[in-house]
């Protein structure tokens, strides 16, 4: 029987930590992710785990032990967010080029300018190119679920993931949850046994050699190959865990999709605020629906494509500015994945939420008014839009 | 995926045959790579000046400096970059320290 219990989004992934009981923790403290270092440390000193914690003087090296553990052949963990997610950037570049299972729980945080411990989606937004895998969770029970998953999914793609929450909303968030036995979860991760490491003394290796430039365009393509094929260690995963928690797993949910005329699509905690709008309007006889963005790498483009075809006309929602001055970054993604379709939605963009600004039903009552105009023939305009900014008139 | 060494590693392999995260499946492959070519400046043993006192083999940052039976030999100028260390720490002016001319 599963544990029913209560506790944050922090709380949620540090118990699956414990439960998982890694070999190696690199830890450095940032807000929001903070507590769950705390927490496993906790752990730790009540004799519940038997992780090598590494407390370290700075992000750079927490994501460096992380690289030295894996490549020496054991199961590495992390948490960061904002800031510290930035100060890692030279290093997600060394571990996914180097191919190293590593887990990392991102409790999501502006990046400061102006200065913001406030929750969006920059930070793992600014590093969707550096090859690491990203699961995002709309709430706590997801964050626990996918930090479960995440351990096997990188293990079987040799390529490193991050957990996703959003910072203080639900990392901070206390909520109903069901936890997994202990050892039902041990059994689930089993022991890391990789094939080579550098503490294999029998076989030596050599782990991030030079690239010059006759092997470094090799080396990338083989990355992007296996970025193209993660997905199926992704839905195995998923399939497995849903045996093992009755809970379903995809890269996208659809959330009242079947006959929907117009939808919007969101990544985290939002989803569940749209969601509350989508039932108020489905009372209501309109027809609307969600579509919520799990896994954002790989990109679903072909499950977007398949999902958001039959709609007449979707609002994109981006909670990170990319100032490509036409789209976040979901936009300009979704936009590329539906081009392919003979028939498309007409598209709109709202960018939202940035820097911990509050996220209403009445937000998503706005963006599907909006879609209604456009499918009862409004023209559309502007596609790149803000929503919850003070306005004050006519743009320059 | 082949467990490939060094030698097995070339500038013909495609992307489905390199190692995952070019990893190569022996140790200490560096000693294959030449890092002699960068050199400007090379240092000249000079046999009848040395004092065999061996103070410039752990000063060289490249382990150009062979040792056998107790004696340094001439240098290894496949690794060689010609950084002069060795030429600034011999207390007995036996290494030159001249323009490499190709």
């Amino acid at each position: 029987m599963a544990i029913r219990e209560r506790m944050s989004g922090n709380e949620a992934v540090a118990t699956a930590m414990r439960q998982i009981n890694p070999d190696v923790c690199g830890a450095f403290p940032i807000t929001p992710s903070t507590e769950i270092p705390e927490y496993f440390s906790q752990f730790m000193a009540n004799g519940l785990v038997d992780t090598q914690f590494v407390p370290v003087e700075s992000e750079h090296s927490a994501m460096s032990v992380c690289i030295g553990a894996s490549a020496a052949g054991a199961r590495a963990v992390t948490a960061t967010s904002s800031a510290g997610l930035a100060y890692m950037w030279e290093l997600l570049y060394v571990a996914a080029s180097s191919r190293l299972p590593i887990t990392m729980a991102v409790s999501n945080r502006a990046l400061t300018g102006p200065i913001s411990i406030g929750n969006d989606h920059s930070d793992s937004m600014g590093a969707r190119d550096s090859g690491w895998l990203q699961i995002y969770a709309e709430n706590n029970q997801e964050v626990y679920d996918n930090f479960i998953q995440g351990i096997l999914i990188t293990e079987a793609t040799r390529l490193p993931v991050m957990i996703c929450q959003d910072g203080f909303i639900t990392s901070h968030g206390v909520a109903n949850i069901e936890l997994l036995e202990d050892e039902k979860v041990r059994d689930f991760v089993g022991e890391y046994e990789p094939e080579e490491y550098l503490l294999n003394a029998e076989n030596p290796l050599a782990v991030g050699p030079y690239g010059t430039a006759p092997y470094y365009m090799e080396v990338k393509r083989a990355q992007a190959q296996a970025m193209k094929e993660a997905g199926t260690a992704i839905l195995d995963v998923a399939r497995r865990f849903e045996e093992l928690s009755g809970r379903s797993y995809g890269f996208i949910e659809e959330y009242r999709m079947e006959d929907a005329e117009m939808a919007v699509v969101a990544i985290g905690s939002s989803a569940g605020t749209g969601k509350a709008a989508v039932d108020q309007l489905r009372e209501e006889g309109v027809k609307a629906g969600l579509v919520k963005v799990r896994v954002f790498r790989p990109f679903p483009a072909k499950e977007l494509a398949e999902a958001l075809g039959k709609v007449k006309a979707a609002a994109i929602m981006d909670k990170a500015e990319s100032f490509s001055g036409c789209g976040g970054p979901m936009f300009a993604e979704t936009r590329s994945a539906l081009y392919d379709l003979e028939q498309r939605p007409a598209l709109v963009n709202y960018i939202y939420g940035l820097g911990g600004r509050d996220v209403t039903v009445d937000h998503f009552f706005h963006v599907f008014r909006d879609l209604e105009e456009i499918c009862s023939g409004g023209e559309v305009g502007e596609v790149y839009r803000y929503i919850g900014v003070r306005d004050g008139g006519a743009e320059k | 995926m082949k467990k490939m060494k060094a030698a097995d590693i070339n500038e013909t392999i495609s992307w489905q045959d390199i190692t995952l995260g070019a990893e190569i499946y022996e140790p200490a492959t560096s000693r294959y790579v030449q890092t002699g070519e960068w050199r400007v400046m090379t240092p000249v043993f000079k046999e009848d000046k040395c004092k065999q006192c061996l103070l410039c083999v752990p000063f060289c940052p490249d382990s150009s400096i062979p040792v056998s039976e107790g004696r340094r030999t001439d240098f290894d100028f496949y690794h060689c970059k010609g950084c002069g260390i060795c030429v600034t720490v011999c207390p007995f002016d036996a290494i030159d320290y001249v323009r490499e001319e190709k």
